[in-house]
């Protein structure tokens, strides 16, 4: 069912794991999937400096979260912020159509994320443009 | 045993591989006893004989008569046919069916559908064992019920139901009584008699037979339109020239799986107990399905706070194949309608494993499954943000 990127992400997880100190944690769930994903981000100078996630889930929603954090680790907030579930997918080389919807994850818990770190540092949380939500694929 | 090309097959209530024996047994009416057994002729007729002894076969191993017995293309079908069947031919005395919700889908997704033809079903609740209550079938029924079809053995958490109570209630209350007993038939004893029941269907392929084989037991009482309709073989009542290499192959299957149920499944069961003993070692890990009444070859636990999906997977990279009720391995994303029914919470159904022991399965087979699922589950376990810090490592 997966390809050879997605198991190499899922049996030798990147990032795996948790930051003490981290500057920004999103948290999200989809209960329709039973998968739960975390991320936790340390920035400095806008830049995201270390990623780290947990994720509970199938292997499509480990692999993205892994393949998700390689993406962002050393990239410019708002690189990291533009981020999409479907760069993920294509990255892990393709993933199921029924498991695009576990993929879009990595993408709202980095976005969660990168706003806590906003609002922890006093500026606006960036909103949402639409259009990448599950109900889209 | 866990060498380069070989697999633990730890999936056996999905299906078993057929055995030698039946192979063999099947292979000379592929191709020179070709014959179709309605034909006249000397081919004809060695394919006739082959089809009565395999009836003759089934039916001694349930208890029935060999009249009793009609060859159908699985399980699904009989199903089908017994629930369709029984509705259809007994329109004039009511339109009420009574079943479980935890039944396969050959039988759920056959009475929905006759909902939709104008019938009404009762879904009965199951205890957290997923047992269903014989007093709940008695209450259940009304002047206008029909059929009750309550399975003999569930194929996801291996529940063995009280069949002998519920098929006593519906012969004294004169409802016909369906059960599908693809799960429980070459395993456990079954005699259609002592059980008092009216229909019963069984598939070949879960105990060592051929896939696409089914029986559907329908006794002298039951009354019941045919499904398929066309040619007048299996005496008017299931069109279509018969299967007979697989016909072949079933009868083989379960005579065999029959003669051989007490030294096996005592050995089966052993397995199973010591499996289950060393799983439910791991931390926060529970057993699904009833602690005594269950199929001997059924293992069905949920480990807290992972998903089944990548269990399966990890455990597939490990050569070793089962399977899960979580939504996630699903095609239709819910989660297992058997453990719902059984009062889990979707997050505890996510994280479900079945294991099912085959006559393959040895006792190393048991230790190399029990290290691997324990180091699995600790690997998700330390990746999953749902594990309490006591709990990684
Ligand atoms: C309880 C039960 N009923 C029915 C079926 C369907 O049988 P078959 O695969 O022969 O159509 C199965 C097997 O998948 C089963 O486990
Ligand atoms: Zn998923």
């Amino acid at each position: 069912m997966y390809g050879e990127k997605v198991m190499d992400h899922f049996e030798n997880p990147r990032n795996q794991g948790t930051i003490e100190d981290a500057d920004g944690i999103g948290e999200v769930g989809n209960p329709q999937c039973g998968d739960i994903m975390k991320i936790y981000i340390k920035v400095s100078d806008d830049i995201i400096e270390d990623v780290k996630f947990q994720t509970f889930g199938c292997g499509a929603a480990i692999a993205s979260s892994s393949m998700a954090t390689e993406m962002i680790k050393g990239k410019p907030v708002k690189e990291a912020w533009d981020l999409s579930n479907k760069a993920v997918a294509d990255a892990l080389e393709g993933l199921p159509p029924q498991k695009l919807h576990c993929s879009v994850l990595a993408e709202e818990a980095i976005h969660k994320a990168i706003n806590d770190y906003r609002t922890r540092n006093g500026l606006e949380p960036w909103e949402e443009t639409g259009g990448h939500s599950h109900h889209s694929n | 045993m866990t060498g380069d090309n070989r697999f633990i097959y730890m999936d056996n209530a999905a299906t078993t591989p057929a055995r030698k024996e039946v192979v063999e047994a099947m292979l000379p009416y592929m191709s020179e006893n070709f014959g179709n057994p309605s034909s006249l002729y000397g081919i004809a007729k060695k394919s006739a004989e082959a089809v009565d002894n395999a009836r003759a076969q089934v039916a001694s191993a349930i208890g029935a008569s060999p009249k009793e017995i009609y060859f159908t293309s699985g399980g699904t079908e009989a199903d089908n046919w017994a629930i369709k069947g029984a509705a259809f031919a007994n329109r004039d005395k009511g339109n009420h069916i009574i079943t479980s919700q935890v039944e396969h889908h050959a039988v759920l997704h056959t009475t929905e559908w006759l909902e939709k033809q104008g019938f009404e079903v009762t879904y009965l609740p199951v205890d957290k064992y997923g047992m269903v209550s014989p007093e709940d079938v008695r209450e259940a029924i009304t002047d206008r019920t029909i059929l009750v079809t309550i399975m003999m053995a569930n194929n996801e958490i291996g529940t063995i139901m009280p069949i002998a109570e519920i098929g006593k209630i519906a012969r004294e209350m004169g409802v016909l009584f369906h059960t599908d007993a693809v799960q429980a038939a070459g395993h456990i004893q079954v005699d259609v008699n002592e059980l008092n029941i009216d229909m019963l269907s069984i598939s070949g392929h879960k105990f060592r037979g051929p896939k696409g084989t089914g029986v559907l037991y329908i006794g002298k009482m039951a009354k019941i339109d045919p499904l398929m309709h066309g040619g007048a073989q299996e005496r008017h009542r299931r069109a279509g020239t018969e299967n007979v290499p697989g016909i072949v192959g079933i009868g083989k299957a379960l005579e065999l799986a029959v003669a051989e149920m007490d030294s096996e499944s005592k050995r089966i069961a052993g397995l199973r107990d010591i499996l289950i003993q060393k799983i439910l070692e791991i931390p926060k890990t529970h057993l699904n399905g009833h602690p005594e009444m269950r199929l001997p070859n059924n293992v069905n636990v949920v480990f807290e706070y992972i998903e089944g999906e990548s269990i399966l997977l990890m455990l597939n990279r490990r050569a070793i194949c089962a399977s899960t009720g979580s939504a996630c391995s699903s095609k239709s994303l819910d989660p297992s309608h058997v453990l719902m029914a059984c009062g889990l919470p979707p997050e505890i159904i996510h994280g479900s494993l079945r294991l099912t022991i085959g006559h393959d399965t040895t006792e190393d087979d048991i230790d190399y499954v029990v290290e691997n699922v324990r180091g699995v589950v600790q690997k998700l376990r330390n990746m999953s943000p749902l594990t309490p810090p006591e709990l990684r490592e």
